[in-house]
C-alpha cells in the first residue's frame, strides 16, 4: 500500500549514525540561503452555519507570512486563540473539511499542495503534538512511535526506536506501556521521538512546553536545539515567550491570526529596545522578570471586522493612519514588522 | 491494591448483588402470581368434570388455602434445595423442562447474537468511516427502519415471504414432524434455525450498528487520529489501526448488555415460529397457569441477563488497560 511510510534502509542507517554522532555539534555547515518552508499571505477561514441556514465565514488566519530555514528554530509566539495551532494544521493539511485555505505554502522550493502535504507528512514534515491525547489510548507506545510501516521494515524501525529511547533516557519498559501510564516528562520525550524516528526535515512542535518543571522544560528545549543543529528546520509554536527566547533564532509574534513582527532573538536584549512592534514590547514587558505589566484590553474576536491595524484598540502609539487598512508587513532592521510607526 | 485483592473484591461484590437480585426477583414474581387470577388447581383439572367436593380435596392437597407467606417460604425453601417443583403442563420436573428448552433457546440466541454482533459492527464501521456518503445514509436508513419495526411483525413478514411464498424454509418447529429424534439430521435442524435467528438478529443489528458508527465518528475526530493523519496514515489503514481498536471494546460491552433485549425478543420470535424454546415455554406457562414452570423460567432468565451484564462488567474492569490503571492509582 502506498500510504505507508517508505523507508530506504540505507538512508535510515545513515540518519541513525548521524543522529548518534551528531549530538549537538554541527551547525556551521548549514546553508541558510533558501527557506525550507515559505508561507506567503496565508488566510484560513471556516464556513459555519449560524442560526439556521445562514452561512458565515469565520476568518482565523489572515495575510500571514513566515519562513523557516534549515538549522534554525523559528518560534511562533502568541496568546491562546491567535490561530497558532491552526497554522501547523494548515501546513500539514489536516484541517477539517469546512476550512478554506488561501495563499501559498512552499516547501523546498515547490508549492505544497494538499496532495504534496499528504505525501510529505510523516516523512519530510513532522508534527510534535501538544498533549498525551494525541496518542492512541489503547496502543502500546512502541507501536505508536514506530507508526504504520511495512512489515519488512518493522525490525529496523524497532531498532531505531530503541536507540532513540536510549538517547532520550526512556527505559525499555516504556515501549510496552500505554499512554496513560506515562509521566509528563516521559510523554514529552515520547512525542519528540515520534518526530525523530521519521527523520523529517521540518519539525513543527505545537505547544511542547506547558506545565513542565524547569528541568524538564530545559531538557525538552534541548531536544529541539539538537534537531536544528542537525539541519532540521524547527517551528516552535508556544505561548511561552521566555522558553522561546532560550533556544530560538527568530521569533514571530502572532496576534489575532496574523504575524505582527518577526524579530531576531538579539532584538530582545537591552530591555527590548530594538523590538519593532508595540505588541511585542508589551509582551516582553509583561514578563515577571521585566516590568510585569500587562496591557489593557483583549485580542479582537475572530468574528469582529476590523478595518485598520488589528492592534489599534490596544496600541499606545496609534495615529489616524492606523485606523485605515492593515499595515503592510515590511522589512525593518533585519526583521519584519506590521506597523506604521516602525522604521 | 493488588490484582488478587481486586478480583476478590469484584467477586464478592457481584456475589452479593446476585444474591440480593435473586431474592427480590423470587419475592416479587411470587407475589405477582399470588395476586394474579392464575389458578393452578383449575389448570390441573383442565376440562375434566369434577364435583365441588373433589375440587375442595384437590385444593387442600395443593395447599391453596395456606397463607401466602407460608406458601412463599415453602417454595423458596424447595428452590434452595434445588427442587423447582413439577411442571403442570409437561408433567415432568421444572428443571428438566428448563434444561431442554433453555438449550434450544441458547442456540437460537447465540447464533443471532454472534451474527448481529459481527454484522452490526462491520456495518457500523463502514457507515462511520464513510460518514455522510450514500453508503452511510443507506445503512442509517436501514437501521432506523429496522429499529422501528416490531419483532413479531418482522417475524411474520419473513415467515410469509421465505416460508410461504418462496418455500425456502419450513414454517416452524425446530425439527421435522413425524421423524424420530435419532433421524433428525443437522441440516434439518439448521434449516429451521435460520429464520428465527435472522429475525432475532435483524433488530439487534440496528442497535449495534448505530452505536459503532457513532463511536467510530467520535474516534475519527479525536486528537490521536488527527496526529496519525499528520504522520501520514490514511484511509483503511487508519480506520483499522485506530478505529477498530478503540471501538471494539465498547461495542462488545454493549452487545453483552443487550442480553435482556435478546431474551425479550426470543419470547416473541419463538412464539411466531413455534420454536420450542424457553420463550415459548414461558408463554405457555403463563397462559396455562403453570406456576412452578413460570417461576422457574423467571429465575433462570434473571440469571441469564445477570451473567450478560457480569461479562460486560468484567470486560470493562479487567480488559480495558485504562480502567486497570485508574484502579491501581486510587
Amino acid at each position: 500500500m502506498g500510504n505507508k511510510a517508505e523507508i530506504n534502509p540505507e538512508k535510515e542507517l545513515n540518519t541513525e549514525k548521524e543522529l548518534i554522532t551528531g549530538l549537538g555539534t554541527t551547525s556551521g555547515n548549514m546553508k541558510k540561503t533558501e527557506a525550507l518552508l515559505k508561507v506567503e499571505d496565508l488566510s484560513l477561514s471556516f464556513t459555519q452555519y449560524e442560526s439556521g441556514l445562514r452561512q458565515t465565514e469565520l476568518k482565523v488566519i489572515s495575510n500571514l507570512s513566515i519562513q523557516a530555514y534549515k538549522g534554525e528554530i523559528l518560534a511562533i509566539v502568541g496568546s491562546s486563540g491567535s490561530g497558532k495551532s491552526l497554522l501547523a494544521h494548515s501546513i500539514l493539511g489536516i484541517l477539517p473539511s469546512n476550512a478554506k485555505l488561501d495563499g501559498r505554502i512552499e516547501y523546498n522550493g515547490a508549492e505544497l499542495t494538499q496532495e504534496r502535504k499528504e505525501e510529505m507528512r510523516g516523512k519530510e514534515i513532522a508534527l510534535i503534538p501538544q498533549a498525551i491525547t494525541y496518542l492512541d489510548p489503547l496502543m502500546k507506545i512502541s507501536n505508536q512511535v514506530i507508526g504504520c510501516v511495512e512489515k519488512k521494515n518493522e525490525g529496523l524501525m524497532k531498532k531505531l526506536q530503541r536507540e532513540i529511547f536510549q538517547r532520550y533516557t526512556l527505559k525499555p519498559e516504556v515501549e510496552r506501556m500505554f499512554p496513560h501510564e506515562l509521566s509528563g516528562g516521559m510523554t514529552r520525550r515520547v512525542l519528540v521521538s515520534t518526530a525523530v524516528i521519521s527523520s523529517s526535515k521540518l519539525i513543527i512542535a505545537d505547544e511542547p512546553t506547558p506545565g513542565l518543571d524547569e528541568k524538564t522544560l530545559n531538557e525538552t528545549l534541548s531536544y529541539f536545539k539538537d534537531m536544528a543543529d542537525k539541519g532540521c528546520a524547527v517551528i516552535l509554536i508556544t505561548h511561552d515567550i521566555e522558553a522561546a527566547l532560550k533556544i530560538s533564532h527568530k521569533i514571530a509574534v502572532f496576534y489575532a491570526g496574523t504575524v505582527l513582527e518577526v524579530a531576531n532573538v538579539e532584538d530582545f536584549k537591552n530591555n527590548g529596545e530594538n523590538l519593532r512592534h508595540p505588541y511585542t514590547r508589551a509582551l516582553w514587558n509583561a514578563l515577571p522578570q521585566n516590568k510585569f505589566q500587562a496591557i489593557k484590553g483583549h485580542q479582537p474576536m475572530q468574528d469582529e471586522v476590523i478595518d485598520g491595524c488589528i492592534f489599534y484598540e490596544r496600541c499606545s502609539r496609534k495615529k489616524a493612519l492606523c485606523a485605515q487598512g492593515l499595515p503592510q508587513l515590511k522589512q525593518v532592521n533585519g526583521g519584519m514588522v506590521r506597523c506604521n510607526n516602525a522604521s | 491494591m493488588s490484582n488478587n485483592e481486586k478480583i476478590a473484591g469484584f467477586v464478592g461484590k457481584k456475589a452479593l448483588r446476585l444474591t440480593s437480585l435473586l431474592i427480590v426477583v423470587c419475592f416479587a414474581s411470587f407475589m405477582l402470581i399470588q395476586c394474579s387470577p392464575i389458578d393452578p388447581v383449575r389448570a390441573y383439572i383442565g376440562e375434566m368434570p369434577v364435583t365441588a367436593e373433589h375440587k375442595a380435596k384437590l385444593e387442600a392437597y395443593w395447599g391453596v388455602n395456606t397463607p401466602p407467606q407460608d406458601k412463599f417460604l415453602n417454595w423458596a425453601g424447595d428452590i434452595l434445595k434445588g427442587d423447582f417443583g413439577t411442571s403442570l403442563i409437561f408433567r415432568i420436573p421444572v428443571i428438566d423442562v428448563i434444561k431442554e428448552r433453555f438449550t434450544a433457546s441458547l442456540v437460537l440466541m447465540g447464533v443471532s447474537w454472534l451474527f448481529s454482533g459481527i454484522l452490526g459492527f462491520v456495518l457500523g464501521i463502514i457507515a462511520g468511516a464513510k460518514q455522510g456518503t450514500w453508503v452511510d445514509k443507506a445503512i442509517k436508513t436501514y437501521c432506523y427502519a429496522l429499529a422501528a419495526a416490531p419483532t413479531f411483525w418482522l417475524a411474520l413478514v419473513l415467515l410469509m415471504v421465505f416460508s410461504v411464498y418462496l418455500g425456502w424454509f419450513p414454517i416452524g418447529l425446530s425439527v421435522p414432524i413425524g421423524v424420530t429424534a435419532d433421524d433428525v439430521t443437522f441440516f434439518d435442524w439448521f434449516k429451521r434455525l435460520i429464520l428465527p435467528a435472522l429475525t432475532l438478529s435483524l433488530l439487534d443489528i440496528a442497535k449495534i450498528t448505530m452505536f459503532t458508527r457513532e463511536k467510530l465518528i467520535e474516534v475519527l475526530s479525536s486528537d490521536y487520529v488527527l496526529f496519525a493523519k499528520a504522520r501520514g496514515e490514511k484511509g483503511l489503514d487508519l480506520v483499522l489501526r485506530h478505529g477498530i481498536r478503540n471501538v471494539a471494546l465498547p461495542a462488545i460491552t454493549l452487545q453483552f448488555l443487550g442480553f435482556s433485549e435478546l431474551f425479550g425478543g426470543t419470547v416473541l420470535v419463538e412464539q411466531v415460529f413455534s420454536y420450542p424454546g424457553i420463550g415459548q415455554a414461558a408463554v405457555a406457562a403463563g397462559l396455562r397457569s403453570d406456576v412452578p414452570l413460570l417461576l422457574g423460567i423467571v429465575i433462570f432468565s434473571a440469571l441469564f441477563v445477570f451473567f450478560g451484564n457480569l461479562i460486560a462488567d468484567i470486560i470493562y474492569e479487567f480488559v480495558d488497560p485504562r480502567i486497570k490503571q485508574q484502579e491501581a492509582s486510587v
